[in-house]
């Protein structure tokens, strides 16, 4: 606990109070052992950061896509759920690693009923210290991307940081939509995240290569491969996770301007037509003939 | 119904993705187009159905971007405003909607029919079909999803554009280095030849190399062959790198595991190239050879080099 004092002491009152939330709520000194060597090596005048880390529930990726009510719905029976990967791998992962180099804390935030809780449980365990759970049944990306807005744009956060897409909606529209809300930058694809001397520096996938970059004060980022690497909670980050805060607040009462009028599943392949390995020419006609690709 | 279309530009000329959004945008009502940047003559976008082109300074944020193409739906009366979903456009599609008030469909494969938008969703497993709820409306196109329009138009005339876009909170600090060469970029090419760890190392990709040269194709690669160090990153095809949709994707040495399968199962269509018959890829392929790829590739090559 000393340790912990004399790392905290450089932050606000209202941060060392989360820590010690955390501390009681079964972090064990563990954790904090690993916490220290990263902030001793900073300098004790260096800001303590907060991220917002944006969570979306996801099906799982082997999931048998089906839906139901007319082909309106989603059919979610058996559907295992999880936290999309690319805001659990690249997001989470790369706020919680920046925090246990320069201090500070993660909180994260879904929009959702209360079958987000699990996946807001999950990413507490991978290390975010708080959840905040917007209640609501969201329709669009524009409805999630404002509630989101609503509660990040008083809260002063360093980033906000969203996976690049989610893998059922895959519309890639959310990041874009609060950094308008908000009036701060979107680095889409951003495949690193670092701070040098305060500043943040950024390298983002353009159509001609990859950019490196710096923006001033925060931005909004949707992160892509490279960002970070997958974590798996540990039994410590599971139980710790039971007692983390989580929030629920309530929608402010956005809207969605889109709605899905009907799903359709892709017509069946005919199935493979094999071509002899001796014969390569014979799948070159085919291309040509049969399929008119060539 | 009026529109806007915001165009990319490389070396002048507005890209294919861009051309494919201001077709799109053509076939709904009379279509003004917003650049950012050099233009030669009308960038080619006479030809697919634009009418007049406002042309903008260059070098521009997704912020200002944001605010460019808002300022042109305003000026011209537009209500939908279209642009291609690649890099760009996902950083900025979604910040026009919010500015207009419009209601966002992203990544659009094919032409409106009767309002409704059909998008690929759960990574290509499923299509969705949407309509706006609003008056105003954001469109972003799938690239290489929605073909030209033929003699759509003439000449488009050129204006200069220039409304108050605010400053930029983004310093570039390393400009991109082009990655691809001569060959089309991944998410506009038409032809793809990738492979996979079935090459058994990268000494081995000349041959990949000398079948996408005769055919003019774009290489790819499969995540773990990314992941190894291989290839470079920019090659990786699935879910957690590109996702394309090229009228022909050839997979030599690739299993097909469900998510390299994400990235490409939208290609017109597939030849899978393996020598284990049970590598689930042959499900998901139009065509398939069970064979040694060291054999079977080579000979490939000398075939197409006939035509």
């Amino acid at each position: 606990m000393i340790f912990f004092y004399a790392n905290s002491g450089r932050k606000d009152r209202s941060k060392k109070a989360s820590y010690i939330g955390l501390c009681v709520g079964g972090l064990c000194g563990f954790n904090f052992a690993l916490l220290i060597p990263g902030t001793l090596s900073h300098t004790f005048n260096e800001k303590a950061m907060e991220f917002l880390v944006c969570i979306s529930k996801a099906p799982d990726t082997t999931s048998r896509i089906a839906f139901t009510e007319g082909d309106t719905r989603f059919n979610e029976e058996g559907v295992q759920f999880i936290v999309n990967p690319y805001d659990e791998w690249y997001a989470l992962v790369r706020a919680l690693e920046l925090v246990e180099a320069h201090g500070g804390k993660v909180v994260i935030a879904s929009v959702g009923g209360a079958d987000c809780d699990p996946i807001l449980r999950k990413a507490l365990a991978i290390g975010a210290h708080e959840a905040i759970r917007i209640d609501a049944n969201p329709q669009d990306a524009g409805q999630v991307a404002s509630e989101l807005a609503h509660y990040a744009k008083d809260k002063n956060f360093d980033a906000i940081l969203c996976g690049k897409e989610t893998i059922d909606h895959n519309t890639s529209a959310v990041p874009a939509m609060m950094a308008e809300h908000l009036d701060v930058p979107c680095i889409a694809l951003a495949t690193s995240l670092d701070y040098e001397g305060g500043k943040a520096i950024l390298t983002r996938e353009t159509a001609s290569g990859i950019e490196k970059i710096t923006v001033q004060g925060t931005f909004v980022l949707s992160a892509a491969k490279g960002m970070a690497e997958q974590r798996i909670p540990n039994m410590r980050g599971i139980m710790a996770a039971r007692s983390k805060p989580l929030q629920v607040v309530a929608a402010h009462g956005a809207t969605a301007a889109t709605s899905v009028d009907r799903f359709v599943l892709p017509s069946e392949k005919d199935g493979v037509k094999l071509v002899d390995a001796d014969n390569p020419s014979e799948l070159v006609r085919l291309l040509r003939e049969e399929a008119k690709v060539i | 119904m009026k529109c806007i279309a915001f165009i990319q530009t490389k070396e002048g000329k507005a890209t294919k993705a861009s051309l494919e959004a201001a077709g799109l945008a053509a076939g709904l009502g009379e279509t003004a187009a917003v650049v950012s940047g050099d233009l030669e003559g009308d960038g080619g976008l006479g030809a697919v159905g634009v009418s007049r082109v406002l042309q903008a300074p260059g070098n521009l944020d997704d912020s200002q971007l944001a605010r460019l193409i808002a300022a042109a739906a305003d000026q011209e009366n537009a209500n939908i405003a279209v642009c291609a979903q690649d890099h760009l456009g996902k950083a900025v599609a979604g910040r026009v909607a919010v500015r207009m008030g419009a209601g966002l469909i992203a990544g659009v494969t094919e032409s409106p029919s009767e309002g409704r938008y059909t998008r690929n969703v759960f990574s290509g497993k499923a299509m969705a079909q949407l309509k706006g709820a609003t008056d105003k409306l954001v469109v972003t196109t799938t690239p290489n999803a929605i073909g030209l329009p033929e003699n759509a138009g003439t000449t488009a005339s050129v204006l200069p554009f220039a409304p108050d876009l605010g400053s930029s909170k983004v310093e570039v600090l390393e400009a991109a280095q082009p990655n691809s060469g001569d060959r089309a970029p991944l998410p506009e090419a038409e032809l793809v030849v990738s492979a996979g760890r079935g090459m058994k190392g990268p000494e081995n990709w000349g041959l990949v190399e000398d079948l996408a040269d005769v055919l003019g194709a774009t290489t790819a690669c499969s995540r773990p062959v990314s992941d190894i160090g291989w290839r470079p990153h920019h090659e990786h095809v699935g879910q957690t790198g590109i996702t394309i949709r090229p009228n022909l994707y050839i997979a030599i040495g690739i299993s097909g595991a469900i998510q390299h399968l994400a990235g490409v199962n939208n290609s017109k269509v597939i030849v899978v190239i393996n020598k284990d018959p049970e590598a689930p890829f042959f499900k998901a392929a139009d065509y398939g050879i069970v064979g040694d790829a060291f054999e079977v590739v080579p000979k490939l090559t000398e075939a197409f080099k006939s035509l």
